[in-house]
């Protein structure tokens, strides 16, 4: 079949696995083909589980060991009106037997539950693909609702797919008809009637599932039966039909990963994971202060969890109180946290800037959405960089950290962290909402092998004065670090007020004087300007002759996998291009100028309107190209290779 | 009399958690060393020296206290003790005041704030850590006027103040910011004035006694730009009618004396219409007298003694201990919810965190 082309598009476009056999496994007669990889979109109203379908299906694709990618896209509203466009809700889920990077450019095979997902996402399904369609749902009022005037099913407008046609919600309610169920209640499993179908294409587990469901309705095992027997009527729907002749295989992929023992996670999860880890590795209690907000609430949901490792999370009356809290905790010696999204971060300004001023450790998780004001909440963008970079009332350097994967989220939040401990200082933790909700396999790492962040609190006098008198000075720096000793209430003798009215150097008393508020600025400035962040790793093999790139492109953030895929398609294609990706957007690495000037052309790929090349033009005078993208969604990694190839051929 | 007391159910020992000071202090343990720089003759320097003066009392080790204050004159308060400190910013002293005491129960923290900072810009904190009982003591200092911006009216101005941003007189009504916090289910509520040093020690102690949030409203006065706003309740013969002096299990009565010993107008509830009113005793008899009860469960007779006060003249303003009832603390129950799940599911094992429930394994 056409559609499923075996073309690893993100290592080298063309090559192609593909093995044909028949065998028991796909059922009598059934054929089986081998693919390398698969991009599947489920698509449904928001109401019909496709966000719990995605998941489970990416569940057993990771307990199966392929390496995976997902890009769950839903609507800001909780129901919006059943069967309109605005209302479906998708889940794209790319898995393969090598490493990938993004949930792929576009669907090998669509699910569309009703006519306004086929519609809404036909536009993204090259020819030739797969589509199963819930025919059930192809009457006249619901496919007039999205605007077709006639039956796509039937008028010849989808020739160039696929198309299998499903009476899903038939099946379903035939299927479950011996548990008495009302037709509302019974329809409600014909998302698990689909997974079951796509589980014996694809030759997923099924255990994991089925264990799910039971647990899932433990508390109404005839539900729990149900969606059990909907998911194994789906599955067996698929081994008997004629019209599903063909099943695929996607074999794990066993050398694309090294050693080691993985789980499937997303980047909100694997954050909250990183902050119990950060506040372990430190010894300190862990205090969350947050107000809910989309993308962010599922740490606040996550931490809630974890009490028993004495995480106390706070749901404050609103987004300044959230971060008010945490900084009170922080000079209460906790490793405090606040997390929300853009607009929170812009009510929050104010008390970030206190922080700076305090110099107290104080982690601010940002999960970026797209903007202005309100803007898309459930979409992604990396439009907030210069408002975590510039956006507070005087000079207020904070130091900024971004993960580049759903996995590497864990990472980040271990080095956010570890920079605000040691340097005494708030620190901006950018993450996407395409980080947040998609995942990824992730190597689960050695406890023991976790850095060490533990600090030392101030127990004693730090300076002497002239008289011999011994004396704290809560603004007495380290030499090297610049970081002011941490002293928390409790300490004996070390009493001492701090606030945000400038403060004299050492002794941290009110100070109006000009010289000492220029010295201050230009201390926390310098301190942060000092932070120790490790220099940019620059992917440019040479080639036979040993000549390297003449184009580099530079990301942050998220863009990492579409950017690294769309490398792979530019020199798959050939042609030569050096990748680098910061993690550290303040400070920069110590040797980004250099890099920078090592290349005739550097591209600079962007959710917001240029923000990063905005900073690197103004700091290395580099005529940085920037490509920008604002829809939401992150870049697919095939238009990211033609800018790339454009930018090498200029 | 009609009313019977309620007692307090458990006298909780507030600061239970928070250290013993190891020897004797007095009053200079608690001065800073910062030169202390309000105005000449304003209000904040009586509140100071009381509380300096009263922290001894507490004996609590002072590294265990902590004063967090937002942003106005009143705000300069915690530089000039010698305990731990923190100025912040306009209106969210409460909330970063909930955040350590919410992690550190072992501390004994207090936050002063003005009527501008908390009813003003910071009114949502405020509203809400009263809801929440967080183990705070909230010194509101309220002159009703804005003094560090010099001289703009505030959320507790009377209606029609002249001020340089009202020069046609204020429009908005004011506050009362004991009703609103009676309203944000406080569990402790009390008044005092900034000169009068002996019932404000008082009311301090029953607020550092009580468990969960107390706010305790200080009329201060700002000699620069409200000269005087308090003086219906300072002046001796004025202060007989205006003041109506609240003690727990006592009638409620004041003015001039009456042969009885206690004053001559009380307060009784309005048969008609259940609100409170003011009667002469000498006139009516005492018999229907209310007797304060600061521990009645119900908020109900506290709002309407609230309500009693003119908010103009000031006359017939309630103040003492308003209401003060035992009610589960947010820090405490906090506590309690990371032992039960310890409890519950053992103490967090991070690597059975990282490692879930579905992993697989790759072996080189």
């Amino acid at each position: 079949m056409t559609s499923q082309v075996s073309s690893t598009a993100e290592q080298a476009d063309g090559a192609l696995v593909g093995e044909q056999r028949t065998s028991g496994d796909g059922g009598p007669g059934k054929e089986v083909r081998r693919l390398d990889r698969v991009i599947i979109r489920f698509a449904g109203d928001s109401g019909d589980g496709m966000q719990l379908t995605g998941d489970r299906f990416t569940s057993e694709t990771a307990s199966f060991g392929n390496d995976l990618s997902t890009l769950p896209n839903f609507p800001a509203e909780i129901r919006a009106p059943a069967g309109t466009l605005p209302g479906v809700s998708s889940f794209q889920l790319h898995f393969a037997d090598h490493d990938i990077l993004t949930p792929g450019d576009a669907p090998n095979v669509l699910v569309a539950m009703n006519p306004a997902a086929l519609k809404a996402n036909i536009g993204d399904v090259p020819r030739g693909a797969e589509i199963i369609v819930n025919t059930d749902e192809f009457t006249k009022r619901p496919m007039a609702k999205v605007g077709y005037e006639t039956n796509p099913l039937e008028d010849g407008s989808l020739s160039a797919y696929h198309v299998h046609p499903v009476p899903l919600t038939t099946l379903t309610i035939e299927a479950l008809k011996e548990f008495g169920l009302s037709r509302k209640e019974a329809e409600r499993s014909k998302n698990m009637f689909a997974l079951g179908l796509l589980s014996w294409m694809y030759h997923r587990p099924t255990e994991g599932t089925e264990k799910f469901l039971r647990a899932k309705f433990a508390k109404k095992p005839d539900i729990a039966e149900a969606n059990v027997t909907a998911f194994r009527a789906g599955w067996n729907f698929g081994e008997t039909t004629e019209d599903f002749a063909t099943s695929y295989e996607v074999a794990p992929a066993t050398t694309a990963f090294p050693t080691g023992t993985y789980r499937n996670i997303s980047g909100n999860l694997a954050l909250s994971y990183g902050l119990i880890a950060a506040a372990r590795q430190a010894d300190l209690p862990l205090y969350l202060g947050s107000y809910p907000i989309t993308p962010a609430s599922d740490i606040l949901h996550e931490l809630s969890r974890h009490k028993n490792f004495g995480v106390r999370t706070f749901q404050a009356e609103d987004e300044i109180a959230g971060i008010g809290a945490a900084l009170g905790a922080a000079f209460g010696g906790s490793l405090a946290v606040t997390t929300t999204s853009g607009p929170g971060v812009a009510l929050k300004s104010e008390t970030i800037g206190l922080a700076v001023s305090l110099e107290l450790p104080l982690l601010i998780v940002d999960i970026q959405r797209g903007g202005p004001s309100t803007g898309l909440p459930t979409k992604t963008e990396q439009a907030d960089l210069l408002q975590a970079m510039y956006g507070r009332n005087g000079e207020a350097p904070v130091p900024i950290v971004a993960p580049k994967t759903p996995a590497d989220c864990f990472d980040a939040a271990l080095d956010a962290a570890r920079i605000a401990l040691t340097y005494r200082t708030p620190v901006f933790l950018l993450s996407d909402g395409y980080l947040a909700n998609g995942s990824e396999p992730w190597r689960i790492p050695e406890v023991d092998q976790l850095p060490d962040l533990r600090v030392q609190f101030a127990t004693g006098p730090n300076h002497q004065l002239a008289d011999g008198t011994e004396v704290f000075w809560p603004y007495k720096r380290d030499p090297e670090s610049l970081a002011r000793p941490w002293a928390v209430p409790g300490t004996p003798g070390l009493e001492h007020r701090i606030g945000g009215i400038e403060k004299q150097d050492g002794t941290g008393n009110i100070s109006y004087d000009p010289a000492n508020h220029d010295f201050m600025v230009r201390t926390r400035q310098a301190k942060v300007d000092g932070i120790e962040v490790p220099d940019l790793e620059v992917d440019d093999p040479a080639d036979e002759s040993g000549a390297g790139a003449r184009t580099l492109v530079l990301g942050w953030g998220s863009t990492y996998g579409p950017i690294t895929a769309a490398v792979r398609r530019v020199r798959g294609a050939g042609q030569r291009i050096a990748q680098a990706h910061l993690r550290h957007l303040n400070p920069f690495p110590g040797n980004l100028g250099e890099v920078l000037a090592r290349y005739d052309e550097v591209v600079v790929p962007e959710m917001n309107l240029g923000q990063l090349a905005t900073l690197l033009r103004a700091r290395y005078l580099v005529d940085a190209r920037s490509h920008t993208q604002v829809s939401g969604m992150p870049f697919k990694a095939e238009q990211l290779a033609e800018v790339l190839k454009e930018a090498i051929n200029d | 009399m009609t009313d019977t007391v309620s007692e307090k159910p458990s006298q909780i020992e507030a600061l239970s958690l928070v250290p013993k000071a190891t020897a004797k202090q007095s009053m200079k343990d608690f001065k800073s060393d910062q030169e202390v720089r309000w105005c000449p003759g304003c209000g904040d320097y009586a509140v100071l020296a009381a509380v300096q003066g009263f922290m001894p009392e507490l004996g609590l080790a002072k590294e265990n206290v902590v004063f967090v204050s937002g942003i106005g004159c009143s705000s300069r308060f915690p530089y000039y003790m010698n305990t731990y400190g923190m100025h912040s910013i306009h209106g969210r002293a409460p909330a970063i005041a909930t955040g350590l005491a919410s992690s550190r129960r072992d501390l004994s923290v207090w936050v002063v704030t003005g009527d501008g900072d908390a009813l003003s810009i910071g009114g949502n904190h405020l509203i809400h850590a009263l809801r929440r009982n967080v183990n705070l003591k909230i010194l509101l200092f309220n002159n009703r006027i804005y003094g560090l911006t010099k001289g703009q009216y505030s959320p507790t101005s009377e209606v029609g103040k002249i001020t340089k941003s009202t020069p046609m007189g204020s429009l908005d009504a004011p506050f009362n910011p004991v009703s609103l916090a009676l309203g944000a289910e406080a569990s402790f509520v009390a008044r005092t004035v900034d000169s009068d040093r002996k019932h404000l020690t008082s009311v301090l102690r029953a607020a550092a006694a009580h468990p969960g949030t107390a706010l305790v409203e200080i009329y201060q006065n700002c000699n620069i730009f409200n000269d005087g706003a308090f003086e219906a309740l300072k002046d001796k013969e004025q202060a007989q009618e205006a003041v109506i002096r609240l003690e727990h299990g006592q009638p409620i009565r004041f003015g001039a004396l009456a042969p009885d010993g206690f004053g001559s107008k009380g307060v009784v509830r309005d048969p008609a219409t259940g609100d409170l009113k003011v009667i002469d005793v000498r006139e009516q008899g005492a018999g229907a007298v209310l007797v304060h009860d600061a521990h009645n469960p119900s908020p109900t007779t506290a709002f309407a003694l609230s309500r009693l006060a003119d908010p103009d003249t000031l006359h017939h303003t309630p103040i003492g201990v308003l209401r003060d009832v035992d009610r589960p603390v947010y820090d405490t129950l906090m506590s309690e919810q990371l032992d039960s799940a310890v409890e519950q599911k053992g103490k967090g094992d991070l690597a059975t965190l990282l490692a879930g429930n579905d992993t697989w394994t790759v072996v080189g």
